[in-house]
């Protein structure tokens, strides 16, 4: 176990880092929607409308967007919790979509999911021990003893100590108990981990201690991370590239650097405006970019590009026409036909 | 038994936007409940009754109380309006009553007010909107709603209790769009009661920090984020990333936030503070100036700038 620990960071530049360990193509989601008693269906929420990105060995991809984008909905078919309605997700070359339980059952240690309510994805009537234990016992980790000896340890990689293991999740905070969620997902050795909203429950002088941890793990456990939040100051502070979506589309992706500094969809553009910033002479000093009108339903998406209903600078084009996703600096993607 | 709000007391000026920024647990809210009682101050005059208000249950007042005493002194704005806008009767209807009995003016001149009202707040097709039932609109368009409901009795102070909080970030820029606007138009005084020390930074005059149900630090918003003289408000301002800096790392906090069941010993922050002393441990600091002007408090007993005692 401990080898796996120390195991060195891949340089993030190297030649490790130009791998992808996910390549996700054209991918969709579409949610059925019914009506009445012989569950006719009427139409689909298109919660993820056909998005295609790659992430690269021991890199932490942000991807950020208001609610009911899509970024959940992302995580979740890239592991294979739901279905995909289309598209293709390869982990290191192999092709998920379309496996089937028992074949997602052995690659399933390789990639884990920290959720975002540490109350509701612990179950309250399990000791820590056991919460940790069980997808070691669902994957025939050691013997007992070598599981209680690897659950200590990990106690210990996560900021808790030994004492924790026998006590029950509802004695814990929400920062620890996050931190008992993210022992249970590293538990296996996992490569690649989809960190959905793990920040977001949880008090801010707080929020700072569970991102060091997620920080540090990556560099001792040679993590890969696919990092969900709403949250674009924190997204920048620990993310290598960030992805943006809008209604189920991704509309800009890009190098942390480039992403925040030089945005250049409109979306983007406005979205980081929209965030205050802790400093009243900086705040003095912002503009604004207010956008009217509030986000539509995926159910009934807009035509053309789905942002032109808000968008400040908006052509007829845009309501015609779907923009293409386009490459237009190295890395940097945007999908509007005026960038 | 729960210590939530131990001898907090603050003035609030006229016209003034107060911003009250503390984690869960803080006593922000508990505060909010029992400002009712600690108001009688410029510019709220709250007459016998409201203040009666003070000894019902802090903890567990309900909405219908809170209506009972809105009286057209005090407005309020929540976190989730549905738990303030009654489902089964339209936004107008609500509003209406309220405006008829505050101004006396027949229903014909109300519903031309309440208009005027949603109008104010950016609410498009007003007419139209006035029909609707709460669920009809999306969060935003509520929260307008609550924003009009808290004006309608020209209130000397509305009190918003993370207002902004459930709304996503681009819907968040546009209230508080408004709130500016209305700023300028109406001399209303406004308590903003946050966590998040972003939106505060850019609109409130002067910054209470709570924590463990106490003020720890009070002062001008510039003066504050310049100069802040609390250890847990310097922690916090550096544990926070910003959008506009590529950061270093994040100092966090140590610990864990205070539980409120234990009575406080000393310092609450104590124990995650990393300039503590014996004395922080037996004796509870108080708030008291750390500049020349005395607009500037802090309740510890470290200077952090000169490393040493606070005489
Ligand atoms: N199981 C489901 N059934 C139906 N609709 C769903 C389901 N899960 C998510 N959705 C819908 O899909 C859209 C995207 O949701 P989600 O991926 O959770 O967004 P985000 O995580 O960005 O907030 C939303 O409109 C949501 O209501
Ligand atoms: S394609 Fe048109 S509507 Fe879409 S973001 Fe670009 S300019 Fe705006
Ligand atoms: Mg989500």
């Amino acid at each position: 176990m401990t080898e796996t620990i120390n195991a060195p960071l891949g340089a993030p530049n190297g030649e490790s880092a130009s791998s992808p360990i996910l390549e996700v193509t054209n991918l969709k989601k579409y949610f059925p929607i019914v009506r009445g008693l012989v569950r006719r269906k009427v139409g689909d929420v298109r919660a993820v409308d056909g998005v295609s990105f790659q992430i690269q060995k021991g890199e932490t991809l942000g991807l950020v967007g208001e609610s009911g984008c899509g970024k959940s909905t992302t995580g979740r078919v890239i592991l294979q919790l739901d279905r995909a309605t289309e598209g293709s997700v390869k982990y290191e070359g192999e092709e998920l979509v379309g496996k089937n339980a028992g074949q997602m059952r052995v690659l399933r240690p390789n990639m884990q999911m920290v959720f975002q309510d540490p109350h509701a994805s612990l179950n309250p009537r399990m000791t820590v021990a056991s919460i940790i234990e069980e997808p070691l016992i669902e994957h025939r980790f050691g013997n007992r003893a070598e599981r209680l000896a690897w659950i200590e340890e990990l106690l210990g990689l996560v900021g808790l100590s030994p004492t924790h293991a026998n006590r029950y999740p509802h004695e814990f905070s929400g920062g620890q108990r996050q931190r008992i969620g993210i022992a249970r997902a590293i538990a296996l050795n996992p490569k690649f981990v989809v960190c959905d909203e793990p920040i977001a429950a949880l008090d801010v002088s707080i929020q700072a201690q569970v991102v060091n941890l997620l920080e540090r793990l990556q560099d001792e456990l040679d993590l890969t991370y696919l990092f969900i939040s709403h949250d674009l100051s924190m997204v920048r502070h620990l993310a290598d590239r960030v992805a943006v979506m809008y209604l189920g589309r991704m509309v800009e992706l890009a190098p942390v650097e480039a992403l925040y500094e030089s945005p250049q969809h409109p979306y983007t553009q406005a979205l980081h405006s929209a965030v205050p910033v802790p400093n009243p002479i900086v705040e003095f000093g912002r503009e604004r970019i207010i956008l009217k009108g509030d986000i539509p339903s995926p159910s009934n998406p807009p035509s053309g590009c789905s942002f032109h209903t808000r968008c400040p600078v908006a052509t007829p084009e845009c309501a015609e026409r779907v923009p293409e996703w386009r490459e237009i600096n190295p890395g940097h993607w945007v999908a509007c036909h005026l960038a | 038994m729960v210590h939530a709000v131990n001898d907090v007391s603050f003035e609030l000026r006229a016209g003034e936007f107060l911003g009250v920024v503390g984690e869960s647990g803080s006593g922000k809210s508990v505060t909010m409940m029992s400002l009712l009682k600690l108001i009688p101050m410029p510019p709220g005059h709250i007459d016998a009754g409201v203040a009666d208000f003070g000894e019902h249950d802090l903890l567990s007042i309900d909405a219908a109380t809170l209506r009972s005493v809105r009286g057209g002194q005090i407005g309020f704005i929540f976190q989730d309006p549905m738990t303030s806008l009654n489902p089964v009767l339209t936004i107008g209807k609500q509003l209406t009553e309220p405006v008829m009995l505050h101004t006396g003016a027949d229903r014909r001149a109300a519903k031309a007010r309440v208009i005027e009202l949603l109008d104010l707040v950016g609410i498009p097709d007003a007419e139209q909107r006035f029909k609707n039932y709460p669920h009809e609109l999306s969060g935003g368009m509520r929260q307008r709603v609550m924003i009009a409901m808290a004006l309608a009795c020209e209130p000397k102070v509305i009190i918003a209790d993370e207002p902004t909080t459930a709304l996503d970030v681009t819907i968040q820029a546009q209230i508080i769009d408004l709130v500016k606007d209305l700023r300028e138009k109406l001399n209303t005084a406004v308590i903003w009661i946050t966590h998040d020390l972003g939106v505060v930074a850019g609109l409130a005059d002067r910054v209470i920090v709570m924590y463990g149900g106490r003020i720890v630090e009070q002062s001008p918003v510039a003066e504050l984020y310049a100069r802040p003289a609390h250890p847990y408000t310097q922690g916090l301002l550096n544990s926070v990333p910003r959008i506009d800096q590529k950061g270093g790392s994040l100092t966090s906090i140590p610990g864990q936030p205070p539980s409120l069941l234990a009575e406080p010993v000393g310092c609450s922050f104590a124990p995650r503070c990393a300039y503590a002393f014996d004395r922080c441990l037996t004796e509870t600091p108080v708030l008291s100036p750390v500049d020349l002007a005395g607009e500037h408090l802090s309740a510890c007993f470290w200077d952090t700038a000169e490393g040493k005692e606070r005489s």
